[in-house]
This record gives C-alpha cells, structure tokens and sequence, in this order.
C-alpha cells in the first residue's frame, strides 16, 4: 500500500446523506477479478447518463472538481455493502480523503486497506468545510495525517481523531497481513486453547 | 467479576492478542466465501506464496452471479464476466482446500441461508463473510458481520482479524405480535425508528418476548438486516428454539461433543446488570405491516400511511427525501395502498427460508397473481426448494402463477439476468431499496414475504390483514 502523504488538494462537496455503496459502484462493475479500473465507474448512475455521455451537474463532472482528491460527503457515507470496489473506485479515481459526520462500519475499514483517510468530524465543522469545498478549484484544503488537523483554503484549522495503529499503517503504508503473521505464536496458542476447551468450533 | 453482555462473552472468547491501544486479533471459527468479494484476495494470498490457514473452517459457495433459472449449469446463461467470477471461485476452492458448494450441488444457495442450515453456523462462533448481510447468522448467538475483500485475505491467511470492540446497544421488543405482523416488519420497524446511521459503532443484541417466540428462520431475518441499521454485528441469545434448530444439522457436534457444546451454549445470555450504551424499545403490540416508500431502508411507514412529505424532515434529510420520492414516482400524500406494483421478488438472505416460503403459500393458496404481474419466487437454497416442493408449496406458488426459481442472490441485488427495467416498480422482500439495487432506475418497496404475497394478488402495495 502506498504511504499516506500530506495532502494539498480539491475538495468536492457531495452533501447528499446515506450515500450507498450501490451509487458509489453499482453491481454491474463488481464483476472484475481486479482490484483496480474500478475509477471511471465511480458514482456511475449519478455521473453518467445511459448512453455513456456525463451528466453536466454532477459535482466530479464539473471542471473544477475533476480532480478532486478530497470529498466532504454527508452523513452516514458509504452504507450498505461491504463490497471494496467501492474504496478502490474511490481511490482509483485520485480521492485519498473523505470526510463527514459518520461513515458506515465496513466502508470505513475498507477505506484504511486502501490508503484512503475517512475523517469524522462534527456537523458544524464538517458545514465549514463543505462551505469552503463549494468554492472549488481555487480553494485547496491540506490534509495533515500526522498533526491530524485540516487547513481550509482560508488557513482555518480543525483537528480531527484518528485510530493511533490505522494511522501507523495509513502513514507507513503497511500491509497488516504481514504484521498479523509476526503474531503467529500467539494464534497458535490461542488455537490450541479454544480446541480444547471447545472441540466441536 | 462485572457483568458482561452477550458481546462481552463472545468477544472475551476469541481475543488472540490484545496490543495495549485495545487493538485485537479476533480469531474466527467459520470464514464463509462467494464468488464476487474473494478472487482479489485469493489472488493476493498467491502473490505473496501464503496459504489458507484453516481451510476446514472455510466455506465456499457461489450465490451472486449464478442463475435462477432451469438449465443453468450451461456456462451460456451467464455472461462472460459472471462465469470468470464463478469458475475462479470453483478453481480456488479447489486449489485452496476449502469446503466447496457447487452450483450442481443441491446444498449450493445464497452463502447466510447454506452456513446454518448445514449447521456450520453456531452458537457463541464468530463468523465473517465478504458480505454485509453477514450478520445474518447472529440469531444463533453468534458474533458475525461482513468484512472487505482485504479483511477476507486477511482471515484466509490468518483465521483472525484485526479489531477494536465496539459498543453494545440492545434493542427490546416486548409483548406479542398481532397478526399479519413478521419479523421482516420488526427489523423494518426498527431501522425506521433508529435510522440507517442509528446503530455505527455497536453490536446491537435482539431481545425481548416478540423476538424469544420468533422461530429460527425470524430471528435470521431481523439480525439480517441490522446493517442496514448501521451497526457491526446484531445477535440474539441462543436458547431451546435455537438448540432445536441447529441439533442433527451435518456439521453440528453430535454425541457427547454436542452434550459439552450445548453446556457452553447455555452460559451465552447477558447478565442481570450488564451495561448498554444505547437503548431502543419498541412494543410488539405496535407494529404494524410496513413497507418502504423511499431508497433508504430507514424510509419505514405502516401500509396504512402516506408518501411523506420532504418538509417533514430536518436537516440532510429533506433533499435525500425530496430526491427518493422523485426517483421513486411518488407524490407526498399519496396512499401508500394505491402504490401500483408490477413486479414481486420473493427470496434473499432476508426472506428466503422455508417458513417465508410458507407465510407466500397461505396467502396465494387457491388464489391468482395478478394479470401482467411478474412475479417470482427464489428459494435461499437447494434444500429449501427440496422442501418447498415436498410439502406441496412449490404447486401452490405455480398454481397462483408465480415462476418457481433456483437457489440464489437473485433480484436481491441483480447481478444475475434477474434485473427491473428501468421505472419497474417491485414489491421486495429483500434487503435493501437504494437507487439501482433491483435493475438501473428500478423501484424497490421493502416488505415482508406475506405482504409481497399480498401485493402479488391485488397489484398494488396491500395491506396483507385485508386478506387474512
């Protein structure tokens, strides 16, 4: 996984809330076997009209956000399916951070497995910030994952909380797989007890 | 020592390690797979030379992609990119050494509806599945939810994963039922009181008198859906009507094993005094027959109510509300009852068991679907059509012209040629109704199998009471 690094980027407002899994990438393009291409179909139904043309007013059609890399998003984003094509469209787009004022359970894990930073915020801070995204390209937020704070384009500052081991791995770009395995012995004896005291698992 | 909680204990019992920032290693006893969130993760463990570390406690069986229809084991039924899907699962189960379900094997079905019914699934286990609904199995008492692609490779490669606890809520349903009230109604009923958000962050345990009298296949419908309630994990304490169901399944401990785990099986309740952060209570007695109306699970009103309007919202909500009910076709204050359908899906991890097949064949019994309606009926597995079709339900379905499916996903989610055209309108008893779920510019109403039963015979959103 690549390390996260400190982020100066567009932010996209999409203040719609339970933004699902299913806008994020739709059914028909989890049939890959790849992780990777999922980006030109992120938000498909929302961004493009049936015959392939965009739809001019969705926010990543517009020129100023085409390349956003940030997006401030509604409450509870990412519900629904546990599906990571959708964190890998995301981030095959060029998106490294989201922010809102909750995000579902297993999007928000998927994010961490993918070098995205999903940042919770409260309402009021998270309104600053969708204010400051609608001014658009001009207007560049930084993203600091090891002085956890976010700077809008008007040099406001707000901090945020992030899991101290997810942001070792975001940071350091670790693969946990490998980490979990220097723990082995610890499995091995965990395995060892529960086989005894529950035989039938 | 303090009390603990249902999660407490299952938790307690699978911590591997434990760093000092509260990071664990969860070890699973079962890792059930499908065909559409593990070829990456097989991949990966190939890449990088590992192998699966407990191939005897992974599942494996195709569910998403493959059709419903007679014929299906021809490659040609499926598109090209489904069959890839599906023949990499068959190849990697192969490969890999994990128990395997094919699609010609009468046990194959959607991946929640096979692991109890084998008896995989059991109590105080934690199960994990690349799949939300994964949370399915905690009827039995068991901690299990739905994981990513690299959560998957990460318990292939490990049996464990890595968490943080998260809190407890409970949720109570005291009293009894009326008629015409099901467990698909309850679980509704309750995102629609919590929200989609209402429940991140926490393992929710079901309790109460209207959740102890509901049967196995009930209590599997309300945990199925507490994701769509936000929350990791739902679960229910197991007890007789727990033991029954599991007793003499093929992989449930027989002998003097099945004497030992059902000792340990009676210790997983919560204790008098244990602590819950949050608290929802409902009333049995109101509940009424829901349906949704919008593309939010949480858009829950009775059958007897009206399309809101997006000003009776706050915040966030009025634009969400203003934008469902204009994908939907809906006009604030219309009758929910005079919403016309024309087509009825029946199956799904939710709804797609023997006793959701029974609750179809009392209301259609001697009766027909209306005229243009499609209308089908998907079994969760291979065995429950078996069954189905044993006790004369399957006739029924056929004599009311419904088409008697295959075992799979289905329309639940349209991966398969099972799809809405775009502005068709479904009376659904799966899951979930977001924009797209059913076909591309499908609509989805979320109800329970004998309200869809209902709505299959009259064409319209009914109250199933009326025809009690």
């Amino acid at each position: 996984m690549e390390k996260f690094e400190k982020l100066h980027g567009i932010a996209a407002p999409m203040p719609l809330v339970n933004i699902d899994t299913d806008m994020i990438i739709p059914k028909v393009f989890l049939k890959s076997i790849q992780r990777t291409g999922f980006g030109k179909n992120l938000f498909d139904e929302m961004r493009y009209n049936r015959d392939g043309t965009e739809i001019e007013d969705f926010v990543l059609n517009k020129p100023q956000y085409r390349d956003a890399e940030i997006l401030i998003a509604g409450d509870n984003f990412g519900c629904g399916s546990s599906r990571e094509h959708a964190p890998w469209a995301i981030a095959d787009f060029g998106i490294k951070c989201i922010v809102s004022t909750s995000f579902a359970d297993i999007f928000f894990n998927n994010c961490f497995k993918n070098g995205i930073l999903p940042v919770v915020l409260p309402q009021e801070q998270v309104d600053i910030l969708m204010k400051d995204a609608e001014k658009g390209a001009n207007a560049r937020m930084t993203v600091d994952l090891e002085a956890q704070e976010i700077t809008t384009s008007d040099g406001e500052v707000i901090s945020f909380e992030v899991d101290a081991f997810k942001k070792h791995c975001l940071l350091e770009g670790l693969d946990d797989i490998g980490l979990t395995m220097e723990k082995s012995a610890s499995i091995d004896a965990f395995e060892a007890k529960a086989a005894a005291e529950r035989p039938w698992a | 020592m303090s009390p603990k909680t249902l999660y407490d204990k299952i938790w307690d019992a699978h911590v591997a390690h434990e760093a000092d920032d509260g990071t664990c290693l969860l070890y699973i006893d079962r890792h059930l797979v499908h065909e559409v969130t593990s070829p990456q993760a097989f991949e990966g463990l190939r890449m990088a030379g590992r192998k699966v570390r407990a191939p005897e406690k992974t599942i494996a069986v195709p569910d998403h992609n493959v059709p419903t229809t007679a014929g299906r084991e021809d490659p040609a039924q499926m598109t090209e990119e489904s069959r890839i899907q599906v023949e990499a699962l068959d190849k990697n189960a192969k490969e890999f050494g994990v128990h395997y379900y094919p699609v010609s094997d009468v046990r194959q079905g959607i991946v929640h509806i096979v692991g109890p019914e084998q008896g995989w699934t059991l109590p105080g286990m934690t199960v994990v599945c690349g799949d939300s609904h994964t949370a399915t199995h905690g009827a039995f008492g068991a901690l299990a939810h739905g994981i990513g692609t690299s959560e998957v490779e990460h318990v292939l490669a490990t049996q464990t994963l890595i968490q943080k606890k998260s809190k407890n809520m409970k949720v109570e349903i005291t009293g009894k039922l009326k008629p015409g009230v099901t467990a698909k109604d309850i679980t509704l009923a309750v995102i629609g009181k919590t929200g989609t958000a209402g429940g991140t962050g926490y393992v929710i345990e079901y309790c109460g008198e209207a959740i102890r009298d509901l049967s196995m296949e009930g209590r599997m419908t309300v945990c199925n859906m507490a994701i769509e309630g936000g929350a990791r994990a739902g679960l229910i304490a197991p007890d007789e009507t727990t033991f029954e169901y599991v007793k003499g399944r093929p992989h449930a401990p027989k002998g003097a094993a099945w004497e030992q785990a059902l000792e340990y099986w009676k210790t997983l309740y919560t204790d008098e005094g244990a602590h819950f952060d949050k608290v929802v209570s409902l009333r049995g007695e109101d509940i009424e027959p829901v349906v949704t109306w919008g593309t939010s699970p949480e858009d829950v009103l009775p059958i007897t109510g009206v399309v809101p309007n997006p000003e009776d919202f706050t915040g966030g909500k009025v634009d969400a509300a203003r934008r469902s009910i204009e994908y939907m076709g809906l006009t604030p204050g219309q009758k929910l009852s005079d919403i016309e359908i024309d087509t009825v899906f029946i199956g799904s991890c939710t709804n797609g068991r023997i006793e959701d097949l029974r609750a179809v064949a009392e209301v259609v019994k001697g009766k027909k679907i209306k005229d243009g309606m499609r209308a089908m009926i998907v079994p969760g597995s291979g065995l429950v059509r078996a069954q189905a079709e044993e006790e004369g339900l399957a006739d029924i379905f056929k004599e009311a012209g419904f088409e008697w499916r295959l075992a799979g996903c289905s329309m639940c989610l349209a991966m398969n040629p099972d799809q809405l055209a775009e502005g068709e309108r479904c009376a659904s008893t799966s899951n979930r109704n977001f924009e797209g779920r059913q076909g591309y510019k499908g609509r989805t109403h979320l109800v329970s199998p004998a309200m869809a039963a209902a709505a299959a015979l009259t064409g319209k959103l009914t109250d199933v009471r009326e025809l009690m």
